[in-house]
């Protein structure tokens, strides 16, 4: 039983093999270790979303994983997602629409938002707004924030 | 803030778990979603000296359908539960409480078993496993033991469950011809933790109810099966007056917790106005 372990993970799509303490949670593991500021802390208890990453896939709260959980896992970013041109229509509707204003929150809303387009179809405003409620934004009012979601919703599926 | 130092350990059967969990007892903690105990360790609000981490165990995972009962796998995801056939045709009182627990990325790591053994007052599934007569089943290195779900909720997040017990899996009797079900919740925000929030159970024949099941949560220490409210409507053909009568009777069976969040007064009402409306509404949905 060890406080430290050697892991083996997929970070944007990159090999990466590191020794971390047990209780390193998997966002201090992408800053301090890789360098990956991209995902941000807010609360570190779960609340705020502004952590968000993608593991396997599926979003979750990189302040409530384990970076030791995250062995042989595929680990996607903001870095990652914007750089492979993924998620490009929606930052430019981010922007667009003046969906940001300090950026902190940022990341988190645009790899939940891009989880909603998973759905393949475009979604009413209330359920935008569902699908958003794990994320906290203090600036925007969210209003822009869901214009943003739906405009690239209908430009992708149609009306 | 940042977790405490702890060890960890990753079994791969859940055999090692018993063996973990007897020889560690209330140093041990298992790991499972990690969406309540993560935020804890974050605030140190807790200091395990070991970590069991049961994800890659697969006798916990899966959910199945057999002779009449469901069986939901400790580590059944929030978001798998949510998805489920088998859950959407046979358990409709859960299919309709999931998209109230918590947010998607929540969802996404968050189980079933983690959301039961934890027991908070104003979880959702624990108050639903109460309303449809669940039985959980718990194993330890002494042997395996099944616990109605009745006999399970101690008190605030105290349960029947021992320290070198883990929940296995929650078995649920799939909807019986003639029942119905009804789900209500009020909180300030969409997938935040519950003010006042109701599960209905009951066979509905012309109108007239049945096996009569209310459990509250958001409310008590404990999800709470309400046996006055539910007596209150047992046998009677649905009307205004029995609706008054069940309402009346909730002041006997629950005591809310007041807090900053809302008084004790608050919630009573609350919880009496949500009754009304589900049962009017589980009465409408045949
Ligand atoms: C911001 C936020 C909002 C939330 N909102 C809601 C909500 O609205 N409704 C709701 O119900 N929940 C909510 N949750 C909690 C969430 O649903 C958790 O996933 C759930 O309560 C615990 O499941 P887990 O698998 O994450 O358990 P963990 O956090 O891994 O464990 C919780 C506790 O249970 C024990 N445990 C876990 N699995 C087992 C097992 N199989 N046998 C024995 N002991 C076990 C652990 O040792 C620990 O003490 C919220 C969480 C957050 C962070
Ligand atoms: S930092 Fe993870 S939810 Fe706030
Ligand atoms: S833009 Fe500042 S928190 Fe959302």
């Amino acid at each position: 039983m060890e406080e430290f372990a050697d892991i083996e993970l997929t970070v944007n799509g990159e090999k990466i093999a590191k020794r971390v303490e047990a209780r390193q949670h998997l966002v201090d593991f992408l800053r301090i270790e890789l360098g990956l500021t991209g995902s941000h802390l807010g609360c570190e208890h779960g609340v705020c979303g502004a952590c968000t990453v993608r593991v396997d896939g599926q979003i979750v709260r990189g302040c409530l994983m384990l970076a030791i959980q995250a062995d042989g896992a595929d680990v996607w970013t903001i870095e990652g997602v914007s750089d492979t041109g993924e998620i490009e229509d929606l930052q430019e509707a981010f922007i667009a629409r003046n969906a940001l204003q300090c950026g902190y929150c940022t990341p988190g809303m645009l790899l939940t938002a891009a989880e909603m387009m998973e759905a393949g179809r475009k979604m009413s405003r209330t359920e935008i707004r569902e699908f958003l409620s794990g994320n906290y934004c203090r600036c925007t009012g969210y209003h822009a924030i869901v214009d943003a979601v739906e405009t690239t919703m209908e430009s992708r599926f149609g009306g | 803030m940042k977790a405490p130092r702890f060890a960890y350990i990753r079994p791969d059967s859940l055999d090692e778990v018993l063996a973990l969990l007897a020889e560690h007892g209330d140093e041990a903690r298992i790991l499972a979603g990690g969406q309540s105990l993560m935020p804890t360790l974050n605030m140190r609000l807790s200091r395990p000296r070991v970590l069991v981490d049961i994800n890659r165990i697969d006798a916990l995972k899966g959910i199945g359908l057999e002779n009449g009962t469901v069986r939901i796998g400790a580590l059944a995801r929030h978001a798998e539960v949510m998805g489920s056939d088998i859950v959407a045709g046979n358990l409709p009182l859960v299919a309709d409480a999931m998209p109230h627990v918590a947010h998607v990325a929540i969802r996404n790591r968050g189980t079933f078993g983690g959301s039961i053994a934890l027991a908070d007052p104003a979880a959702e599934l624990p108050a639903v496993v109460l309303a449809l007569d669940a039985e959980l089943v718990l194993a330890s290195a002494r042997g395996r033991r099944t616990v109605a779900a009745r006999s399970f909720f101690n008190g605030l997040y105290e349960t029947e469950r021992g320290d070198d017990e883990i929940l296995v899996e929650t078995r649920i009797p799939a909807l019986g011809p003639g029942y119905r079900s009804s789900f209500m919740e009020l909180a300030r925000r969409h997938g935040d933790f519950a003010l006042a929030g109701v599960c209905c159970h009951a066979r509905v024949d012309g109108g007239v109810l049945s096996d009569v099941r209310l459990a509250y949560f958001g409310s008590d220490d404990r999800p709470r099966l309400a046996a006055g409210a539910s007596a209150a409507a047992e046998g009677k053909a649905w009307s205004g007056d029995v609706k008054e009568a069940v309402k009346d009777a909730l002041g006997g069976d629950l005591d809310p917790i007041g807090n900053f969040h809302a008084s004790a007064a608050t919630r009573l009402h609350l919880a009496r106005v949500l009754t009304g409306r589900a049962l009017d509404r589980m009465v409408a949905s045949g």
